[in-house]
């Protein structure tokens, strides 16, 4: 069977890879070049991953294993969906989460046609999260079983078609193992050290980013009180996130934390951290992994960003595409622009993005 | 069953020159600038290498600079014009914009160097408009440099015309004949060039060894300076196998140039017409004639050529596109965008390059692979599914 693997250069892609190789499969490495490389300005603004660097591991993995490995340039495509959408978003006062737009708009879409227009039967992937099928010949999807490394809440867009070709060699490992495969295996990138940062911010200043991106859509406003009182000027709401505390620059007897961000009125509300507590939430652009969500209330946990335990409380869908969520207790920073993902224990339900 | 249909990249080294390089690296090691037996052992096959490139293409020995690649040698020939002429207001180079990077690349640095540089466009099957040659000729044109066939489409550009123009003018004529060396009977008096490019490896002969024809008389600054190797327009300790598997590759071409033109040019003809027929829109990019035998490049309707060429490497079927470079941008073929072909049509061109090795069998299992993988891409591409 062919089988297309989006390796990235890291451990994780190439021991999938890898491993499918091992079993025998028709494996074809393809790496996507995201943003422009070289040696001139273009090049320092960005790459922690899928650096020129990094699809030259890719390629050596290729080559040491002995299947093809290609190159394939996303730039525009990558651009025009992930890049644009991260800055439109910290432009309108949110906070986005790049990683799930690469999946579902990018690699679960067009890198997902090109493996099959090269004849592949299934795209693979080094994300941590595990697909089940029942006897209905439903897919399912479930964290991880590695659940620090779990990577399922960046999926949750996936619906049955994508799963029916998707495939996630290495969810049933945690990464001690992934990496002891990978020196097993001879692989030069065994010890390689997990990519943190959003990869085409390497330095981690996302504000920087979108104001070199995009200088003429800053706008300055005032930093507000509950009651309106003005604390403070900003340069622009990209630079806060819902619940971020450090880099507010204001004399206060008590911390006080960013609570709401009205990037038309480009004015960002602080105030005490209880107020930060939400018990419920509104998510558009739901996706139901398997196709329809539950139009009366159910039990759920929902997760609302990466490194958040997923708490407890009942979904519903309250209209086409839109979600609403209650927590059985109070969730600190609920962000705008973040991912809610809905689990029942390890299974994904379906998710969407917060409003 | 691997099919290789790219030999405008590169071609596979003939075994005997191989074989000659592996002798004269092992034996003729001596450099060939020292007086002793050594030297004069390396100097007489560097004096060997020479004739036989210089008999290739009709000039005289002493006009064959060698050097290191073709890049290398257009390198030379442009700068070397230009810098020679700079201090008598010969400012201006004419080039055309369907030049190879080598060219187009130096002709821009010298643009950022204050040379007045005109790039003369071509018409929609490729061919450049000696007309337009003509209107950009000034009296401070240095140099003319214009491709002798296309890389991407294999045309044939008008350059014996355009040389006669050049030479009414006062100009120097620069012609890159990477692609037609070796692969078409080719001599320098007949073009009525002052400076040819030509580079080993596109006949069979090592990567690492090129060569610039040079007519007596010509003035060329030095782009390498040093040990005042190749009469001192080429600094450098002589890589004297490179130049030697050179010199056997292009004696070998030159015995190829009766028969090999004509059956490269039935096996192309078959290709190209039995696509164009199975796959429909498929478009030839380019004029049918004239171009060198070995060449055709076509567009499939609704196929990026990433794609196709990942395909059929994995049918192993070798080709490339003017278009992609998977380590840089992927920007269509600046080739085609002059022709004025559509975006799409540009990112889609895919050149298929015979030589040597391609046999009827090796075109009939191309046909049938690239009309597969067309076929699945179109179909993935207009929502088939798998």
């Amino acid at each position: 069977m062919r089988i297309v693997v989006a390796m990235s250069g890291g451990v994780d892609s190439s021991v999938a890879a890898a491993l499918l190789a091992e079993q025998g499969h028709d494996v074809v490495g393809l790496s996507m070049q995201l943003y422009p490389q070289g040696d001139g300005a273009d090049a320092q603004k960005y790459g922690a991953c899928c650096t020129l660097d990094d699809l030259h591991d890719a390629r050596r993995v290729a080559a040491h294993i002995g299947f093809p490995h290609y190159i394939i340039n996303f730039e525009s495509r990558f651009s025009d969906t992930v890049i644009r959408n991260f800055i439109d978003e910290y432009v309108a006062g949110r906070t986005p989460i790049p990683c799930a737009h690469c999946n579902s708009d990018v690699k679960f879409a067009e890198l997902l046609e090109r493996s099959r227009g090269l004849g592949a039967s299934a795209l693979a992937t080094g994300h941590y999260a595990r697909i089940r099928t029942d006897a209905e010949g439903r897919f399912h999807l479930h964290r991880g079983s590695d659940h620090a490394k779990d990577q399922s809440y960046f999926l949750f867009s996936l619906g049955q078609a994508q799963l029916a070709e998707a495939l996630f060699p290495i969810g049933e490992l945690d990464k001690a193992t992934v990496r002891d495969h990978a020196r097993r295996l001879g692989l030069q990138v065994a010890e390689k050290p997990d990519s943190q940062e959003i990869c085409f911010v390497p330095d981690g200043d996302y504000a920087a980013f979108v104001e070199r991106e995009a200088p003429s859509r800053m706008r300055p406003g005032a930093i507000v009180s509950r009651a309106g009182r003005v604390m403070g000027m900003h340069e622009g709401v990209h630079r806060f996130t819902v619940g971020q505390r450090k880099g507010l620059k204001l004399s206060a007897s008590e911390p006080l934390y960013v609570l709401k961000i009205d990037a038309a009125a480009a004015t960002v509300t602080v105030g005490p951290r209880e107020a930060l507590a939400e018990t419920h939430l509104t998510a558009t652009g739901v996706q139901w992994v398997s196709g329809t969500g539950p139009d009366a209330w159910r039990p759920a946990a929902a997760q609302i960003r990466h490194r958040h335990a997923a708490a407890e409380g009942r979904v519903r869908v309250s209209d086409e595409g839109t979600a609403e969520f209650e927590f059985a207790a109070p969730q600190s920073a609920v962000t705008p622009g973040q991912a809610v993902v809905f689990y029942d224990g390890d299974e994904v339900l379906g998710g969407g993005w917060i409003q | 069953m691997r099919i290789y249909l790219d030999h405008n990249a590169t071609t596979p080294p003939r075994p005997e020159v191989v074989d000659l390089m592996t002798r004269v690296l092992r034996d003729a090691w001596g450099n060939a600038s020292s007086v002793h037996a050594f030297g004069q052992q390396a100097k007489a096959a560097l004096d060997e290498a020479r004739s036989r490139v210089a008999a290739l293409i009709g000039a005289d020995t002493t006009e064959v600079v060698l050097c290191g690649s073709g890049t290398e040698s257009d390198n030379l020939a442009i700068r070397g014009a230009a810098e020679a002429q700079a201090d008598t207001g010969r400012r201006h180079l004419i080039t055309t914009a369907i030049e190879h990077e080598a060219v187009r690349a130096t002709m821009a640095a010298l643009g950022r160097r204050g040379f007045r540089i005109t790039t003369v466009p071509v018409d929609d099957s490729g061919i450049v408009s000696v007309d337009a040659v003509r209107d950009a000729l000034s009296p401070d044109t240095a140099l003319v440099s214009v491709m002798h066939a296309n890389n991407e489409l294999g045309t044939l550009q008008p350059i014996a015309e355009i040389a006669a123009l050049a030479r009414d003018a006062g100009a120097l004529m620069h012609t890159d004949a990477v692609q037609t060396a070796g692969r078409v009977p080719l001599d320098v008096r007949a073009l009525g060039v002052d400076l040819l490019t030509l580079s080993a490896h596109k006949f069979y002969g090592p990567k690492g060894a090129g060569a610039l024809f040079t007519r007596r008389g010509v003035r060329l600054a030095p782009t390498l300076t040093g040990g005042r190797q190749e009469r001192g327009r080429r600094s450098g300790t002589e890589p004297v196998a490179n130049y030697a598997g050179m010199g056997l590759a292009a004696e070998l071409a030159s015995a190829t140039l009766t028969d090999e033109p004509a059956r490269l040019a039935a096996l192309r003809d078959r290709l190209e017409q039995s696509l164009l027929h199975a796959l429909p829109d498929t478009l030839r990019n380019g004029a049918e004639s004239p171009r060198v035998p070995n060449t055709t490049n076509l567009s499939f309707a609704g196929v990026e050529s990433e794609s196709l060429l990942i395909g059929l490497d994995l049918e192993g079927v070798a080709v490339s596109s003017g278009s992609a470079c998977s380590s840089g941008t992927l920007e269509p073929s600046h080739v085609l965008r002059a022709m004025g072909c559509s975006h799409a049509r540009a990112l889609g061109s895919v050149r298929f390059s015979l030589g040597a090795s391609t046999t009827d069998a090796a075109i009939d299992h191309a046909i049938a692979a690239v009309t597969r993988v067309v076929s699945r891409l179109q179909g993935v591409a207009s929502g088939g599914g798998r």
